[in-house]
């Protein structure tokens, strides 16, 4: 069974977004990672480029497939998590506490249009 | 049209495999991880279902020459027993499918074909018949296929199955009575890694299945990681390295094509493509860093787009990202750099040789 917490917003692609003041923390959910299975390269943006909520911004890849990520929200990418680019498999470890990138938000009311956790694992049923 | 589906489908649902569609059958892609089931084959044994592949028969008083016509290896007067790797061509040097050739006799040979193909060739081969004394069947249907790959695949093949095989030699066959039916046991395999595939009803591949299951010794292992292997050891794939539209020597596969034999058909296009040059090959390309090149992602150097990934990875055995392309001639020699565009970036590379990882055959 997928692990979901509390208090942070959901997409239907299944990233999450963890809003600390100004600024989101974007990853992928457990569930997705779980689907997926083990992760050997997260394709992360650079530092200042702009995402764009339901646009991709980068890719998590098995070692079949790459799986587009779809930004759940808009901003400016401040920091993007380097331990990913040695330890993608961390990935699987800990999926909530891997974020992909930190996102400085350009419009906080976008949060409105994801899912709290439990709309989330409705879908992950 | 839905997938065809082997002898082992109901045991590979039981082991929770999950299944895609590959040449046309419902087939199992892992079982359980795939780097997993490659470092099994890599390190111990693993047992691959590949009942998929195809199996045609050609008889009669012109077999060879028959083989000889349609085949770009050169099996005249080869011991019974013996195995030859090699293409079937379109006469423009396309390739109709590689495939394997077993000598039975001078009158009786046993083509193993890619399922994906089967109708395709055969339809191929039965037209090109015409006008030879030989007989064609296609018995994909009669045959299962276990292949048990890995340095402990002779001892697994010998103890689990009871099979003796320690005296056959890299790519020889030979037929053994097995519970009141003919089976075929060969040296042979698609991992780079020892190995045997074996042969024969469906009912003795699945007791065959079954006993390597509950000993234990060989690991289930899904077309994951037989796509990881092949191409580590740079191992062709119809579809990818080799296609209608490429010829053997495009994919680096000439010592294939016996091109002092006397006739094939092919030859002449073969012929001219090396008189004339080529231009475009099949190359191997690493990559600094860790970003995966896919099939079908470009090949780019300065602003022009050069050549095309046919098949890629992240190395499970070396960790290196590493892809074979189809590049212009150009950029096809050793140490020159290319970059390859993954998602939105161009990553920089170097051609190399297409063997990522050294072969450990038992000769």
């Amino acid at each position: 069974m997928a692990k979901v917490i509390e208090g942070l917003y959901y997409s239907e692609s299944h990233e999450y977004v963890r809003v600390e003041g100004e600024y989101g923390y974007v990853g992928i959910t457990d569930y997705a990672q779980s689907q997926l299975g083990n992760v050997v390269y997260v394709d992360m943006p650079e530092e200042d480029d702009e995402v764009t909520a339901g646009e991709e911004f980068g890719a998590v890849e098995s070692v079949k497939a790459a799986s587009d990520l779809f930004s759940p929200v808009s901003g400016t990418v401040v920091e993007v998590n380097s331990a990913l680019e040695d330890e993608p498999e961390l990935i699987n470890q800990d999926a909530f506490e891997n974020w992909i990138m930190k996102v400085r938000l350009s419009d906080s009311s976008e949060l409105e249009n994801l899912l709290d956790a439990e709309a989330y694992a409705k879908i992950c049923e | 049209m839905s997938d065809k589906r082997t002898c082992l489908y109901e045991r590979h649902l039981e082991l929770k495999a999950k299944m895609v569609s590959f040449g046309g059958f419902e087939m199992p892609i892992q079982y359980s991880d795939i780097a997993d089931e490659h470092n099994a084959v890599r390190k111990a044994c693993g047992v691959f279902d590949v009942s998929h592949m195809g199996e045609v028969l050609v008889e009669g008083r012109e077999a060879e020459r028959f083989v000889q016509h349609i085949f770009t290896n050169d099996v005249a007067g080869a011991p019974e027993g013996k195995i030859f790797y090699g293409m079937m061509l379109h006469p423009h040097g396309g390739t109709v499918d590689d495939l394997l050739v077993y000598k039975e006799s001078d009158e009786r040979f046993f083509l193993v074909i890619n399922a994906a193909n089967i109708d395709k060739d055969y339809a191929w081969i039965e037209e090109q018949a015409a006008g030879f004394d030989v007989k064609t069947e296609n018995q994909s249907e009669y045959y299962g296929q276990l292949a048990v790959q890995g340095p402990k695949a002779e001892e697994v093949v010998e103890k689990v199955l009871g099979l003796p095989c320690q005296e056959l030699v890299f790519y020889t066959f030979k037929k053994l009575d097995v519970d009141g039916e003919t089976i075929i046991l060969s040296r042979t395999g698609y991992t780079g890694e020892d190995g045997f595939e074996i042969y024969g009803s469906h009912a003795f591949t699945q007791r065959s299945w079954d006993k390597l299951m509950a000993s234990g010794e060989a690991k289930p292992c899904g077309l994951g990681c037989r796509d990881t292997l092949r191409f580590e050891v740079g191992l062709p794939l119809y579809g990818d390295e080799l296609t209608d539209d490429l010829s053997p020597l495009e994919a680096g596969l000439g010592m294939f094509a016996k091109l002092d034999k006397e006739e094939f058909i092919g030859k002449e296009a073969l012929l001219r493509q090396k008189a004339e040059g080529l231009t475009r090959k099949i190359v191997g390309i690493e990559l600094e860093g860790r970003a995966i090149p896919r099939h079908g992602y470009d090949v780019v150097v300065g602003d022009e787009v050069v050549g095309t990934v046919t098949t890629g990875y992240n190395s499970i055995s070396t960790g290196k990202s590493v892809c074979m392309a189809l590049v212009d001639i150009a950029y096809a020699k050793l140490g020159t750099p290319v970059q390859v565009r993954i998602h939105r970036k161009l990553h920089n590379g170097v051609v190399t040789k297409k063997r990522f990882y050294d072969k450990s055959y038992k000769k």
